[in-house]
């Protein structure tokens, strides 16, 4: 039986459907990545999962616990790391990992040789309040505090949202060190590069599920060719790029612009036309598709 | 056990490492105790007297000087005649007017002298007719012993013996210094825990205590308990303050003034997390307390006495906490009442704390 069993799960408030009839399951030591812009439903799902909210219909089970009737075992067994930063922050480091310990009926010491990996980066600013560190030190902070009963579950929402990318990626060395302890894990981020570090990852938006697969699974789906296009005026070549035959779409892609190829598509013929239209310095160029591109193609469709 | 003991702790280190919250705690009940009983005595002193004399004589000499003798009036001087003086008191130069008649003197000694007449501005109408008892005193007394040194019997005015119980001195600072003590912890221990949660609730600290198998109960208890030792602090404060400063110390056993604050403060905060639980904002919380305290402070005879009241506000009273306290706090304090008399007051007292906190443990919701 998996960690996490989720089947149709809905949850409403007022007319907008956070969540509509979302179903997945996540295995015992995995690093399940819900991926998704704002609105997604990510949040309402930490919420659902660590039994903060009720759901409307559906049903969901962590550790074999059902959310609805198993809250109270629920809440001995997970750790829950929320998007806002909610520690006490006119309380040190210390006094706040204390607290969540005491909470939990335990002591620091007892969870210390999971926690130390984290807590050793912050431990020297441990009689610092917590509202006093910067954005990555409350991170770690915040992931030591979930940590300290040692639960079999790890929920974090956005856990990087707001930290620089040195952070970021340092966060995740400790979610895969966290991984090796057989630790579940399921992480919401709004960013595509972080769904790289995921065993498996889920597309979400508007409260549903638009694919499950492992990153390069999901990257595998993408099934139509892919261009990278640039010019001297970026405006007027999206424009014009988008007008032409036998693209399918074209937006945005970092420093460049993305085409989706139809069938007919004719790079050559799009080269042309751009410099016919006075467009200077055009670079066409096949590209590999990355979980973004799947995202908006799924999005589109 | 230890949780809850963890959990007082931290609330404790909280509102140590406020900026604001410990000064508050000093500072209020010293500045309610000093400054307020001064401005809340509703005692009339300096009451404007104009006197018209129309005798001139040695009574009446004796009643102006008796008049000018005590704090209770201002002597304004005398004016030529009752017109003058009744223009003074129009606009507002007096209070009262005194006019002695001619021959007052002459006639007394015959027993049947044309009365003084006291005419007093009412639109105060609490300092007019204190002011008007007053003048009434002083000129009875004054006229009494001229009666007894001249060894004339006394008139046929009705000799009656006034006596003020439990307040001998009429000293209404007595009468409201125990109502301060209430107000006091009415404010402190009803906003200080609403406060709290919710900007627990705001900054969002009560969702990751929300995901811990922390009990509703253990979470209530460590909220009240920091909030009831606050107030039984500030009570003490206060009351120490009262007997250095006013010489004020319950005639009855501090004791059962302590026995009833425990459980008022239970009330009070009960009340507080209750409107805290069901409230999203700190605007909501505010406004719904004090609804509450303006009831409170109004309603339960902290100013006038209940008895005073009409009949349906009276029974609106009896659901009104503070009465009860302020009941047993006026007892104990000026008539020193024991507790076995005050019995119907520490169980309604219980029954609120009781109703209240388990409120707020019911309404407190780990799950919405």
């Amino acid at each position: 039986m998996d960690v996490i069993e989720i089947n149709r799960l809905s949850k409403r408030y007022g007319q907008v459907r956070a969540l509509d009839e979302v179903s997945l399951s996540v295995g015992r030591g995995e690093l399940f990545g819900l991926i998704g812009p704002d609105g997604a439903g990510k949040t309402t799902l930490f919420r659902l999962l660590t039994t903060l909210i009720s759901p409307d219909s559906g049903a969901a089970t962590v550790e074999g616990l059902d959310i609805v009737h198993g809250y109270r075992r629920i809440r001995e067994l997970v750790g829950y790391m929320p998007g806002r930063f909610s520690l006490y922050p006119d309380l040190t480091v210390e006094e706040n990992l204390n607290f969540f310990a005491a909470l939990f009926g335990t002591h620091v010491q007892d969870a210390y040789d999971l926690v130390a990996p984290i807590y050793r980066q912050i431990e020297p600013f441990k009689n610092r309040r917590a509202g006093k560190l910067s954005g990555g030190m409350k991170q770690k902070l915040a992931l030591s505090c979930a940590l300290i009963h040692r639960p079999s579950v790890l929920f974090l929402d956005e856990p990087t949202t707001g930290v620089d990318a040195v952070s970021r990626s340092e966060f995740w060395d400790m979610l895969a060190g966290l991984k090796a302890k057989d630790i579940t894990m399921l992480v919401s981020t709004p960013y595509m590069d972080e769904a790289q570090r995921c065993d498996r990852i889920a597309l979400c938006n508007e409260g549903r599920i638009l694919g499950i697969d492992t990153p390069a699974g999901i990257v595998s789906r993408f099934d139509s060719r892919l261009y990278a296009v640039s010019a001297g005026n970026m405006f007027t070549l999206l424009q014009a790029t988008r007008t032409f035959e036998g693209v399918d779409a074209c937006y945005p892609f970092g420093s460049t612009h993305h085409i989706v190829a139809g069938g007919n598509f004719d790079a050559a013929a799009l080269d042309g036309h751009l410099k016919a239209d006075g467009l200077q310095d055009v670079r066409i160029a096949p590209c590999m598709p990355t979980i973004e591109d799947v995202f908006i193609k799924l999005m589109q469709r | 056990m230890r949780t809850l003991l963890v959990l007082i702790q931290k609330e404790f280190l909280q509102i140590r490492r406020n900026a604001f919250l410990p000064r508050l705690i000093v500072a209020f009940p010293i500045m309610i105790m000093l400054v307020m009983p001064w401005i809340t005595a509703m005692d009339v002193r300096h009451v404007g007297v104009a006197v018209v004399d129309n005798d001139h004589s040695g009574v009446s000499r004796r009643i102006i000087s008796h008049i000018g003798a005590t704090d209770w009036f201002t002597l304004h001087g005398m004016a030529a005649d009752y017109e003058t003086a009744l223009r003074q008191l129009e606009r507002g130069q007096v209070d009262v007017i005194v006019e002695i008649p001619e021959h007052f003197e002459r006639d007394m000694v015959r027993a049947e002298p044309k009365p003084i007449s006291i005419s007093a501005n009412s639109v105060n109408a609490t300092k007019g007719s204190l002011g008007m008892q007053y003048v009434l005193q002083t000129v009875a007394k004054t006229l009494k012993e001229l009666q007894a040194e001249r060894g004339l019997v006394a008139g046929a005015s009705e000799l009656t013996v006034v006596q003020n119980r439990y307040n001998p001195s009429l000293n209404y600072r007595h009468y409201m210094i125990p109502a301060l003590m209430i107000m006091l912890m009415v404010l402190i221990c009803g906003f200080l825990p609403t406060l709290n949660i919710v900007g627990e609730k705001e900054t969002g600290t009560i969702e990751q205590i929300n995901v811990t198998p922390l009990s509703k109960l253990t979470f209530s208890l460590g909220k009240l308990v920091p909030y009831w030792l606050i107030g039984l602090f500030m009570l003490t404060v206060a009351m120490l303050i009262a007997r250095a400063v006013y010489g004020l110390w319950p005639v009855g056993a501090p004791g059962v003034i302590y026995l009833a604050a425990m459980l008022f403060i239970l009330v009070m905060s009960g009340l507080g997390v209750t409107v805290a639980n069901m409230s999203d904002t700190m605007q909501q919380a505010m406004f719904v307390m004090f609804f509450f305290v303006m009831i409170f402070m109004l309603m339960s005879g902290l100013m006038t006495p209940i008895e005073s009241m009409p009949r349906w506000a009276q029974t609106i009273t009896l659901f009104l906490p503070p009465r009860y306290f302020i009941e047993v706090m006026r007892a104990v304090y000026l008539k020193g009442t024991a507790f076995t008399e005050l019995w119907r007051c520490f169980a309604a007292l219980g029954l609120f704390a009781l109703l209240f906190n388990l409120l707020s443990v019911v309404t407190y919701k780990k799950q919405a």
